[in-house]
């Protein structure tokens, strides 16, 4: 049994410590906003902030998580999120929308670390994500977009 | 035997699909007798329970339903007006990403009079007799950029059938004659008294349904068209979490599968031994299907594990067993001869004998996958009362359904699907043979129907499990005459034809022939007096379908990088060189000018940099794309791409920027580095690793035009991805000499000019 404290919440999860954390949030808290896209770190549609830290939840034993502070794309509040959030919404980022709870798990945990990304900040902090959409022009401008907001 | 009428009538719809999307649709209306011979040819392919329905009558409702046909206005498929003032608009096709959702909605939204803010939008069931796609004939799916291009008049007239419904009820409650009522931005109106849609919407739906309603002129237009009328409806949702995709559908009960496939195309299960993985923690099942051992367990991880401990023996008797190298060799071989005509204009060999220079070009493509962001997976459990209900990204729900039914042995209208949002298709869900559906139903019916099943495909499987762009070889002859002129164009096409074999060979293909091979290259509109299409049809035994855009994919590519070689053979400027043949293609003319105005054509840049231009037509949208890059060390990193576009009257202009954009990140990576290759018939690639998709540090700038125009809407899912490769391989050419003509393109391997 593990003890997972998403989104303020204390989830006991019926599974071995090695499954990925992933897949305690998606199959077991139930949690479906963070997806699945490659399992392997590649693509970033998995991402979670762990202690505040943009986390590849497909990659981390869910054992690993246990005591620390996981926070899911339901789970957001302050103003980062909400500005990164309403800048994805003004410039209608989306398309399919499958990566976009990763690329904005990955932009708020950017903006809460640098409030003024130059654009290879961006870059550093977004390559990890994959948009097969390719909606890289958007999701850049929201990030830009959203820093303006908060400064 | 005897069939439910309703069994009959599916298969009936299955005959008549029509996959439009695979050419240009201008010769919509084909005969009865074409549709039938199509279904009969097809009907084995879907499995033997439509097989007998061949016997459909010509008044059936094949052709009730024919594509192009103006039926009459059915707000009561389309619109519901709620109390609470809402308006939902029903969603006939998949969304995926194009957009779709918005766009209907905007569409009925304008006839309508609505307010955005009270617009909603849901996915309709699986309902061929009201949601079938007009171009397709009387099926339900979506593909080949059709959806706005075939749902337009019919949701103008679904809007505007409401609105008089509206009008009618206002003015029997108000006693006053519906002509001097009137409706803007959600509210009814006569002098100074007004009511909402809500107040309203009890007794409109009690008036009688005008069939043909006066629709609306672009002058009154209030949404359709203006920048920043019509946010995506679906943008709140896929910003927070909240859309459901079917990855997390959650039923009482639900089991998650993963399936062993056979590591060789056409390989079979011989035996297995599922010892290990039974051990394995929350595995509660493996059963054999068709397509290999599914594993069933309590959640993905554990049904992870499980297949890691899974041991098949197969058997490859019957497997192809070839690398993509000895495949591509066999091309050449057959490129070497002459092959089935595709298309001819004058006399290519004639005109060839008088050229002053000649250029021969060889092109090779890969296979590509599609690596839609959500991997293929899908629900599927049985009901209570016996049906079937499923859960997944539908695209083809004519058929999905059919083929259900089939395989669970129940009456097509007893099979309910849900079509969820998609997490990306480019053509992967379009899938005529159904295959991970039928995977769905295959371990639903071996796991005796006791939970609801949850197949996933992991990103491996997406990779290795199959279906990719077809893999191509093009050989092209072309020269000028001394004046500069095209004197000819002999073109030899090798590649496996996506429609032979499945159920729409007798539509599609044509003495051998597949359009989705040729397309683009054979109907070219370059007006080029002596060309000559031939093709051969590869025969691997390696899975292939439509990968957005089909046989533009790489057809653009040939056409306009040869074009650019006879220019530089010509000693004529590349833009000057193809305006002088679109004389008779005057919208391919126009967004020509207009990219290469915009991206300051001619105009000098930096030592290491480059400028080229493409325009190509497909599913009758009209782009043209200029790209700007910079070679360093062997690398290409492209700075800037120019589009125009021509899709006629434009719906939502935002999202038509964004399917350029979008259509540059999607190809950009093909055009850099993806392929898919086997060795000993196995795929090499596994994950984004080794076919790794675009990244946000080498997405370039992309700026879009748009024509203002007012032919009727056509598609713009598809059309940007054709001109990335040529317009960035005539830009390399541009900046270093070296002509690049394969894809991907791989500098290393070309030489100088
Ligand atoms: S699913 Fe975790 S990085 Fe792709
Ligand atoms: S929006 Fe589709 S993958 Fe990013």
């Amino acid at each position: 049994m593990l003890t997972l404290d998403i989104n303020g919440r204390s989830h006991q999860i019926d599974a071995d410590p090695d499954m990925p954390l992933l897949w305690a949030i998606r199959d077991h808290a139930n949690l479906t906003g963070t997806k699945f896209g490659c399992g392997k770190a590649l693509c970033g549609a998995c991402t979670v902030h762990v202690d505040g830290q943009a986390v590849r939840s497909c990659s981390l034993p869910a054992g690993d998580a246990q005591g620390r502070k996981i926070v899911t794309i339901e789970g957001l509040d302050g103003r980062v999120a909400e500005a990164v959030q309403a800048s994805w919404r003004k410039l209608d980022v989306v398309q399919c929308g499958y990566c976009q709870s990763g690329q904005i798990m990955s932009a708020i945990a950017l903006l809460s670390e640098n409030r003024t990304p130059s654009e290879d900040d961006i870059n550093n902090a977004m390559d990890g994500n994959i948009c097969r959409c390719g909606t890289y022009v958007r999701i850049k401008a929201a990030i830009q977009d959203a820093a303006r907001s908060l400064a | 035997m005897t069939i439910a009428p309703e069994e009959k009538t599916i298969a009936a719809a299955v005959t008549g699909m029509r996959p439009q999307h695979l050419t240009v649709a201008a010769d919509a209306i084909r005969s009865y007798e074409a549709t039938r011979r199509a279904f009969l040819k097809g009907g084995a392919a879907l499995g033997g329970a439509l097989v007998v329905a061949g016997i459909a009558g010509p008044n059936g409702e094949a052709l009730a339903q024919a594509p192009g046909a103006n039926l009459p206005a059915n707000p009561g498929a389309f619109v519901r007006i709620a109390p609470d003032n809402t308006v939902t608009v029903i969603i006939k096709a998949l969304d995926k990403g194009q957009g779709v959702t918005t766009g209907l909605t905007t569409i009925v939204a304008d006839e309508l009079d609505a307010d955005w803010s009270q617009m909603r939008a849901v996915f309709a069931p699986a309902d061929h007799r009201l949601y079938n796609n007009l171009l397709f004939g009387p099926v339900q799916g979506v593909g080949g950029s059709t959806t706005i291009a075939g749902s337009w008049l019919q949701m103008r007239k679904a809007g505007a059938a409401a609105k008089q419904m509206l009008i009618a009820a206002a003015a029997a409650e108000w006693g006053v004659p519906a002509a001097e009522i009137r409706v803007a931005r959600g509210v009814v109106s006569h002098g100074g008294r007004q009511a909402t849609f809500g107040q309203l919407s009890a007794k409109a739906a009690t008036m009688p349904v005008v069939a043909d309603p006066a629709l609306k002129g672009p002058g009154d237009w209030t949404l359709i068209g203006k920048d920043g009328a019509t946010p995506r409806v679906d943008s709140l949702a896929k910003t927070s979490g909240q859309a459901t995709f079917s990855i997390d559908v959650r039923r009482p009960g639900m089991l998650t599968a993963l399936v062993a496939h056979a590591p060789k195309f056409g390989g079979r299960v011989r035996s297995f031994d599922a010892a290990e993985t039974r051990k394995v923690k929350g595995v509660v099942d493996v059963v054999e299907i068709p397509s290999g051992v599914a594993v069933v367990a309590r959640d993905t991880w554990s049904a992870m594990k499980g297949r890691e401990a899974l041991k098949v023996t197969w058997d490859f008797a019957a497997a192809e067993t070839r690398s993509s190298e000895a495949i591509m060799a066999e091309y050449k071989r057959q490129a070497a001869s002459r092959g089935l005509s595709a298309g001819r204009r004058g006399d290519a060999a004639q005109g060839l004998s008088r050229a002053a220079k000649v250029i021969e070009a060889e092109f090779e493509f890969p296979y590509l996958a599609h690596g839609p962001m959500e991997p293929l997976n899908g629900v599927i459990e049985r009901r209570a009362d016996g049906g079937i209900e499923a859960w997944a990204g539908f695209q083809f729900q004519t058929v999905e359904q059919a083929t259900v039914a089939a395989i669970c042995g129940v009456a097509a209208n007893q099979v309910q699907l849900n079509t969820l949002f998609a997490g990306g298709s480019f053509g992967r869900r379009a899938t005529p043979t159904c295959d991970y559906v039928s995977e769905m139903a295959h371990i639903l019916k071996a796991t005796g129907y006791r939970a609801p099943i949850h197949l996933v495909w992991t990103r491996e499987d997406d990779m290795q499990a199959g279906y990719y762009r077809p893999m191509v070889y093009h050989k092209v002859r072309a020269g000028v005459d001394a004046q500069g002129r095209i004197a000819g164009w002999e073109h030899r096409i090798v590649g496996k034809s996506i429609l032979i074999g499945s159920p729409f060979e007798a539509m599609m293909v044509v003495n051998g022939v597949d359009a989705t091979t040729v397309e683009g290259a054979n109907d070219t509109r370059y007006d080029i007096a002596n060309l000559n299409v031939e093709v051969h049809n590869g025969r691997e035994g390696v899975p292939v379908l439509w990968w957005r855009s089909v046989g533009h994919t790489h057809t653009g590519q040939v056409t306009e990088v040869v074009m650019d070689e006879l220019a530089q053979a010509a000693g004529k400027d590349p833009l000057a060189f193809r305006l002088d043949y679109l004389g008779k293609a005057p919208r391919d003319a126009a967004v020509l000018r207009l990219a290469a105005e915009k991206a300051g054509w001619g105009q000098p840049l930096p030592a290491g940099k480059g400028r080229g231009i493409a325009v190509h037509e497909s599913f009758r949208t009209h782009v043209a794309m200029a790209a700007e890059v910079t070679v360093d060390g062997g690398k290409v990193k492209v700075d800037r791409i120019v589009a125009a576009v021509d899709c006629g009257i434009v719906v939502n202009p935002d999202i038509v920027r964004a399917q350029i954009e979008g259509a540059v990140g999607f190809a950009l990576s093909s055009v850099l580095r993806n392929r898919l290759t086997l060795k000993d018939g196995e795929v090499q690639e596994t994950n984004f690793d080794t076919f790794e998709p675009t990244r946000m540090s080498e997405m370039p700038k992309v700026e879009v035009h748009l024509i203002a125009s007012t032919e009727p809407p056509t598609g713009i899912g598809e059309p940007g991805v054709p001109l990335v490769g040529p317009a960035i391989s005539n830009a390399v050419f541009a900046a270093t000499g070296k002509r690049p003509r394969s894809l991907p393109i791989d500098l290393n391997q070309l030489g100088g000019a």
